[in-house]
């Protein structure tokens, strides 16, 4: 079948003019490499791949030296379209997602390193447990102080008030901005950092939500909030161009805003009533 | 605190016991020379996408003791990926009634979908939408106020004679993103207990087929761990990644179905596998069809919007496997795009920016990136392109687990989701009836279990050497020394797949289908792993996920070459109609071994259950599909 012939050849995509001169076009790639077995000094081991025969993602790439060079290179992915957020890492110094980066070809090797300061499990791939767990200490679902009527349908809410959360809500939580903060370096058991933040603010801009001076009040920490000192890092390397720092300038205005000395208290009964409770608002 | 401990650990087990308190014991003893730790819950959810997510909340909300396995993070799930929008009759944007939600998607399954399930998803699809928002999902709204609808492919109303249906609950083009954040937040607050980045290799069986639980490795340290449930729920996804061009994740490789083949239980419906009409040609990403229902259209090399051709009534939003033919035999008969003329053209340049910007901006992006394209001005290139398996894990309509024709349900097994086959979708999916799939049989699965299952039941008694034979396979492959690489192998595979059973299938292409297909299976034997480590090998894990493919492949391949007929996106070319006498039947397809290097294909039939659950709803004949 004619169709199916064409189909079954060599997937290559090829998305920019390369000279199609039979010369291969060669690349260095320098990747992090820590063996968990034998916890060694971590080194950058370096490897060439022909881009012709590669598709132009630098994620490309690295599939490329696994499958062909190098079966222990160990990295996480899953979409390869830039929504899933496995992919996070530091390329030529910049965090970013490996499936969104295109390889520039260079004369000097492309250096790739997993997501700075964080525990290495292995290779390119980082340990995130504490910011998933800082990621539920915000309670990141809808808070309602009224019990929805048998009949209520959806709970209201304006294309104004829906507005607010663009540019929040489509955060993948790949971690970019949290390992590109200096703040979060120095203090990421305190400072929440800014996906975390830019996602309390997410809920506290909901307009359906009812807790709204509670999660201001719980997230009104010297070390939790005002770590931030607007470096910018995070916008910056953001791969699906959020602004992590204007929501967390939000945040803090809200919070000058709104503060009163009640919260005191308010806090102290949040924290009662999730006693028990694996995390949550539970923690001063 | 957050802190980690600061060596590399060789007790996940133990930590994940002192995180959760010792109230949940943990025994651990040593199997075929590894350290295996022994849980014990009520029940046990293998996938954490959207119909896992959903029923690991329902479950515990029910008070059951239980615990969800993932190979990834919740939210990398490929769930995240979707982009339209979820099905229901809300009746936001006009009058609407599920009714004929489910009028449609009985046709739009080409009549092989088992109508009682068909009636339970349409109608709870409206309770279900309620419930995400009400946890906060961000749907896109209209000028009222109300959750915003789009248009979707094959919806209509009053039953197809009043026009296009606009019951596709959307959040902009990341409702699938939206969704599984949502369903995640919802876990989070019930207190969900995960355990991430363990990889099920197995089901755990009684002799008298119960199954009791998983075995599962974790990939933090290589530990094996023995999960024992008294109900088991696989939510583990598709197997897109069996083709060469998919719009699936890396990560879509059927490990949950190929689990419960392994343990002798059928599969239903392979052959049935969805080319959704709009991946981005060559990179394979998805372009949603919400981008047609906001009036994007397909376009051949002559500028024409053939699908007005083809579907005279509802064009470019006809059901995709319809428009995925059709653009297919555009191709063919040379009125394809681009320097080859191998693809298609979907032109989006004639909406306003602003409808783009709103509710179309994450497709904008990715055209952006994947096929350099400002769809403002320029058409994006597409090809059909492997999205969905209709077919999976049979499951009734409360996704128990069926074993044979006579519908035996196996005790103790659910299956929900992608991964399960209740049949909702039956010969082919309409688009936004996935997510709400994974929604309604979540929670179905969740509340199927909590009849069956008081909360903190005693623990499950599993045999001593339960796991045995998974363990001794695992171990065999991590040593393997063949001369085969898992890559090459598994893109024979995927080149297999492709050339042989793609959009149109005829029966020579189909017959050596199979035959390489054997060879495939039989070439598994040879496969070379060359990361030895137990921790984090991803060598290890993509070779076991091969077999997984292969596992399910194979059994597509052969439903695909006996089904003599053409029905939803099974479009067989010596065979072109649709045969109800002869075909109106699920396929139910085995390994008679469980490995696939030494296994062969068996074939049997089940009839399609016609009859809706009750009387809200009237059968649905079948009639001629036209759209």
């Amino acid at each position: 079948m004619a169709l199916a012939a064409r189909i079954s050849r060599p997937f290559v995509p090829r998305l920019f003019s390369r000279s199609f001169a039979a010369a291969a076009q060669p690349q260095t790639f320098a990747i992090y490499r820590y063996d968990p077995d034998q916890q060694a000094k971590p080194f950058l081991q370096e490897y060439n791949i022909d881009l012709k025969s590669c598709g132009p993602m630098i994620l490309d790439a690295l599939i490329k030296i696994k499958d062909e060079v190098d079966t222990t290179l160990t990295f996480r992915r899953s979409c390869r379209e830039g929504i899933c957020g496995s992919c996070a890492m530091n390329i030529n110094g910049k965090n970013g997602l490996a499936c969104l980066l295109y390889i520039e070809p260079s004369s000097k090797p492309i250096e790739i390193q997993p997501l700075p300061h964080t525990y290495v499990v292995k290779d390119l791939v980082p340990d995130l447990t504490n910011f998933y767990n800082q990621y539920k200490s915000i309670e990141p679902w809808l808070k309602r102080k009224d019990v929805k009527a048998k009949d209520d349908k959806e709970y209201f809410q304006s294309r104004e008030d829906r507005a607010k959360l663009d540019g929040m809500y489509e955060c993948i939580l790949c971690a970019c901005c949290m390992t590109s903060c200096p703040s979060y370096w120095w203090n990421p058991e305190y400072y929440l950092g800014p996906a975390v933040l830019m996602q309390a603010y997410r809920w506290i801009a909901d307009s359906r939500d009812q807790f709204t001076e509670e999660r201001l009040a719980w997230v009104n920490d010297t070390m939790k909030l005002y770590r931030c000192h607007g470096i910018m890092n995070c916008t910056n390397c953001c791969p699906k161009g959020l602004d992590p720092a204007k929501a967390i300038v939000h945040l803090k205005e809200q919070v000058a805003e709104t503060y009163t000395d009640a919260w005191k208290s308010m806090m102290t009964e949040e924290i009662v009533k999730n006693k028990g409770r694996e995390s949550g608002m539970m923690y001063m | 605190m957050f802190s980690r401990l600061a060596t590399a650990s060789r007790s996940a087990a133990r930590r994940a016991a002192q995180r959760v308190g010792a109230s949940r014991s943990v025994t651990s003893s040593t199997i075929g020379g590894y350290e295996v730790f022994d849980h014990s819950y009520d029940a046990v959810v293998i996938g954490a996408g959207g119909a896992g997510l959903r029923a690991a909340a329902g479950l515990v909300n029910h008070g059951l003791k239980t615990a969800c396995i993932t190979k990834v993070f919740p939210t990398r799930s490929h769930t995240v990926a979707a982009q339209g929008g979820i099905n229901g009759a809300l009746a936001n944007m006009t009058e609407d009634d599920w009714r004929w939600h489910a009028y449609d998607t009985v046709k739009g399954a080409d009549w092989l979908g088992d109508q009682d399930a068909i009636q339970h998803m349409c109608r709870l699809a409206p309770e279900v939408i309620l419930e995400l928002e009400s946890f906060g999902l961000p749907f896109s709204r209209t000028p009222e106020g109300k959750i915003y609808q789009r248009a979707f492919g094959g919806q209509s109303l009053k039953f197809g004679k009043g026009g296009q249906a606009y019951r596709c609950a959307a959040a902009a083009d990341r409702t699938g993103h939206a969704i599984l954040h949502t369903l995640y937040g919802m876990a989070l607050k019930f207190d969900c207990l995960f355990f991430v980045e363990y990889f099920a290799m197995d089901l755990i069986m009684s002799d008298d087929g119960k199954c009791l639980g998983c075995v599962a490795m974790c990939m933090e340290d290589g530990s094996i761990h023995r999960f024992g449930a008294h109900s088991t729920i696989i939510a583990t996804g598709g197997f897109g990644r069996a083709y060469q061009s998919c719009t699936s994740a890396h990560t879509c490789t059927g490990d949950g179905s190929a689990m419960a083949s392994r343990a002798g239980l059928p599969m239903q419906d392979l052959e049935f596998v969805q080319f959704h009409p709009t991946g981005i040609f060559p990179a394979g990403c998805l372009l949603t069809e919400g981008c047609r229902g906001e009036g994007g259209i397909l376009r051949n090399s002559e500028g024409e919007p053939f699908m007005a051709r083809y579907a005279p009534t509802a064009k470019d939003l006809a059901s995709r496997d319809v428009v995925s033919r059709a653009m297919t035999l555009e191709i063919r008969e040379g009125r394809g795009v681009g320097p080859n003329k191998d693809h298609i053209f979907l032109h989006l340049d004639h909406l306003p920016p602003e409808t783009l910007a709103e509710r179309l901006p994450g497709i904008s992006e990715t055209a952006k990136i994947f096929a350099g394209v400002d769809v403002t001005k320029e058409p994006a290139p597409v090809l059909p392109t492997v999205h969905y398996n209709m077919g999976g894990i049979p499951t009734n309509w409360k996704t128990q687990v069926v074993r044979d024709a006579e519908d035996t349900i196996v005790p103790g097994l659910l299956a929900a989701g992608e991964a399960g086959c209740a049949s909702v979708h039956g010969a082919n999916r309409l688009g936004a009836n996935s997510l709400l799939d994974l929604v309604v049989f979540g929670r179905q699965a969740a509340d199927t279990t909590a009849e069956l299952v008081k909360p903190n039941s005693p623990p499950v008694t599993l045999p001593k050497n339960a796991g045995e034979a998974s363990i001794a396979r695992m171990d065999k492959i991590r040593n393997a020394k063949g001369p085969i690489p898992t890559a090459d192998l598994r893109r024979e595979l995927q080149v297999t797949m492709q050339k042989y059973a793609p959009v149109y299938r005829n029966s020579d292409d189909l017959a050596k289908g199979k035959g390489v297909i054997v060879e495939v299976m039989k070439k598994y034997k040879d496969v070379g792993v060359t990361d030895r480590t137990m921790i984090w090998n991803t060598d290890l894990i993509e070779t076991l996920e091969l077999e997984n493919l292969i596992n399910q492949a194979a059994q597509e391949m052969y439903a695909a070459e006996a089904r003599k007929e053409s029905r939803g996106a099974h479009a067989h070319e010596n065979f072109p109609e649709r045969d109800d006498e002869n075909w109106m039947k699920h396929t139910l397809s085995w390994l008679d071994k469980p490995h696939v290097e030494d296994a062969k294909v068996v074939l049997k039939y089940r009839r399609v259950i016609d009859q809706p659950l009750d009387k809200e709803m009237h059968h649905v004949p079948p009639a001629k599909r036209v759209y």
